[in-house]
């Protein structure tokens, strides 16, 4: 009888071949795409190399080239300078919009799918297309400020509103966060508002007490995922100044000067001494998105 | 009646967030539709216009003569669908893996594959070109195809999720029925995480019609471009073909948003975070 159902017990867990045999995709991919690469990297970091011609070791000279690189400093100020402002904003706004969509509301999937909409659209279309809203002379945007009374700067013909502007347009990029943060909603049971309204709950307690808190793991997700991304940000300027980070390289973002460096000027041990530095970079805000996880990130014990 | 009057106006007045809400995320698109059927005279009227007059169809004609657009779509189609098969064929199998079978080091794997989706892509790039470079692969489609294949941490991630949520009686079940571990998998398992399985694949499929920096990175012969790098294009040194870029930007659009707006449940759905830890 005993050994009848240990017997099932290790036929019902399955066996360790199964498990590999079905991860193996993985297994492989993860040393060909991540472990190697990652490696290579660290060492190409220490190397001069050029494609057409071998590395040589060159020890931490690239480190202290960077250390001397007027536009690597100036990349690293506008990279942060966006990510402090866009990735709080698409939080914000992301939970916000979520919450509007979840809404038990007629035609709901047409405004789902608005909201999706600016995702779908190639980049460089939308970089165009912002561009010329935000055209000085004859853009969409000042002529609506112009209705108000306001007369609008040169947007991105100006160091101080380039930035900004950047921001603005990503921000009407935030259809993916917003579909996670739907999903996450959408798991919140429903029974946790019904009763909160038995007891007489209005929508703010609801919100604040209820959503909120069992909200926080996806926010926490999104908050990972969004540095990430913020600190990666590439096409939209690369386009916007074709490749040239103008005015002023107020548009040059780190990953636009490591392409650059890596593609343009083939310094592809440079290129990946400040692949290395991003990792670290990111790597530490992770680390420390992840500490502070356990004061504010709530999980739904099931 | 009061209670219901009270519904009434929080249905109109969320109705009415929703609408000033759509409004920013609607204007720059309708704007790109409405360019897309002006001519060149009519684009830099002051101040602009909403409707094209007359409705120019030939910017649509004109935009597939101006750069070979059927090879771009060609080559845009097959990336993306292969890609989308890579990860849809690879990824459940992992996650699965990840999920429901046991095996020695399962945990510590999947905390490196979460952890690997951290690592910027940028790091990896490098030697990866370089790697691609040597056996040949530059210049062809392959790199951009290929890796699906091999798995995505984020698509693993979220399918781990979702078999989560499925019951292990199931699966027990068939066990004792002397089912093996791939027909379980195949024949239980995926067909109901196909909600799942088709987010995945709408994911992927949204960021390979998408991507810029992959194929500006990979492709070197432009007749080997793809509509996202073909629309560059349209932007010289002599100005920018306003209404030929935004006709195929909106070619490129619509199918997707078909797409999108018939499966958001099912898609939605599919995203799951319960039981995360």
């Amino acid at each position: 009888m005993k050994i009848q159902k240990q017997k099932n017990r290790k036929l019902l867990k399955g066996s360790t071949t199964a498990g590999l045999l079905f991860a193996s995709p993985w297994l492989i991919g993860l040393i060909l795409f991540y472990a190697y690469p990652l490696i290579a990297s660290i060492y190409f970091s220490f190397t001069d190399y050029s494609i057409l011609q071998p590395g040589t070791f060159i020890g931490l000279n690239n480190y202290k080239d960077l250390f001397n690189d007027q536009l690597f400093w100036k990349s690293i100020y506008n990279t942060i300078y966006f990510a402090v402002y866009f990735v709080p904003l698409s939080i914000f706004f992301g939970v916000a919009l979520a919450m509007a969509l979840n809404m038990k509301v007629k035609g709901m999937g047409i405004y789902r799918t608005i909201f999706f909409l600016p995702t779908l659209v190639p980049h460089v279309a939308l970089a165009v297309l912002w561009m010329w809203l935000l055209n000085p002379g004859f853009g969409l945007v000042n002529e609506i400020l112009g209705v108000v009374g306001i007369s609008g700067p040169s947007w991105l013909g100006s160091v101080t509103w380039s930035k900004p502007s950047l921001i603005l347009m990503s921000l009407w990029g935030i259809g993916q966060p917003v579909i996670i943060y739907l999903a996450g909603l959408s798991d919140i049971p429903e029974d946790f508002y019904e009763a909160a309204e038995v007891d007489g709950a209005n929508w703010f307690q609801k919100t604040f007490h209820i959503t909120l808190p069992l909200l926080t793991p996806v926010i926490f997700f999104n908050l990972v995922m969004g540095v990430i991304a913020a600190f990666q940000q590439f096409t939209l300027p690369y386009t916007l100044t074709q490749g040239q980070g103008t005015p002023a390289n107020s548009l040059t973002f780190y990953v636009m000067y490591l392409y650059d460096n890596a593609f343009k000027y083939f310094k592809m041990g440079y290129a990946s001494a400040m692949a290395w530095i991003l990792f670290l970079i990111i790597m530490i805000l992770t680390a420390i998105i992840f500490a502070s996880s356990k004061r504010w990130v709530h999980y739904q014990d099931k | 009646m009061e209670p219901k009057i009270k519904k009434r106006l929080q249905v109109i007045a969320a109705q009415a967030c929703l609408i000033v809400a759509s409004a920013f995320f609607l204007i720059p698109f309708l704007w790109m539709l409405s360019t897309s059927l002006k001519d060149i005279t009519q684009v830099f009227t002051f101040p602009p216009e909403w409707i094209p007059r007359p409705f120019n169809w030939e910017n649509y004609v004109e935009a597939t003569e101006f750069i070979p657009f059927f090879t771009y779509l060609k080559n845009t189609v097959l990336i993306t669908v292969f890609s989308t098969i890579g990860v849809v064929v690879s990824c459940p199998l992992v996650a699965y893996s990840f999920a429901k079978l046991e095996w020695r080091g399962r945990n510590s794997m999947f905390i490196i594959t979460i952890a690997v989706m951290m690592i910027p892509a940028q790091v990896t790039m490098i030697p990866l070109f370089l790697l691609f470079n040597k056996i040949g692969w530059v210049g062809t489609s392959l790199p951009l195809i290929v890796p699906a294949f091999f798995g995505v941490p984020f698509s693993i991630f979220l399918l781990r999720q979702f078999f989560r949520g499925l019951p292990d009686t199931l699966r027990d079940a068939a066990k004792i029925d002397g089912a093996s571990e791939f027909r379980i998998y195949w024949q239980i398992m995926l067909p109901l995480a196909k909600p799942a399985v088709l987010a995945v694949g709408l994911f992927q499929f949204m960021a390979s019609w998408t991507d810029f920096m992959g194929p500006l990175i990979y492709l070197t012969n432009d007749l080997q471009y793809t509509l996202s790098l073909g629309l560059q294009q349209f932007q010289s040194q002599k100005g920018t073909e306003w209404g030929l870029m935004m006709a195929v930007s909106t070619m490129m659009t619509l199918p997707i948003i078909i797409l999108f707006f018939f499966l958001q449940k099912t898609f939605i759905q599919g995203i799951t975070f319960s039981g995360i830890k």
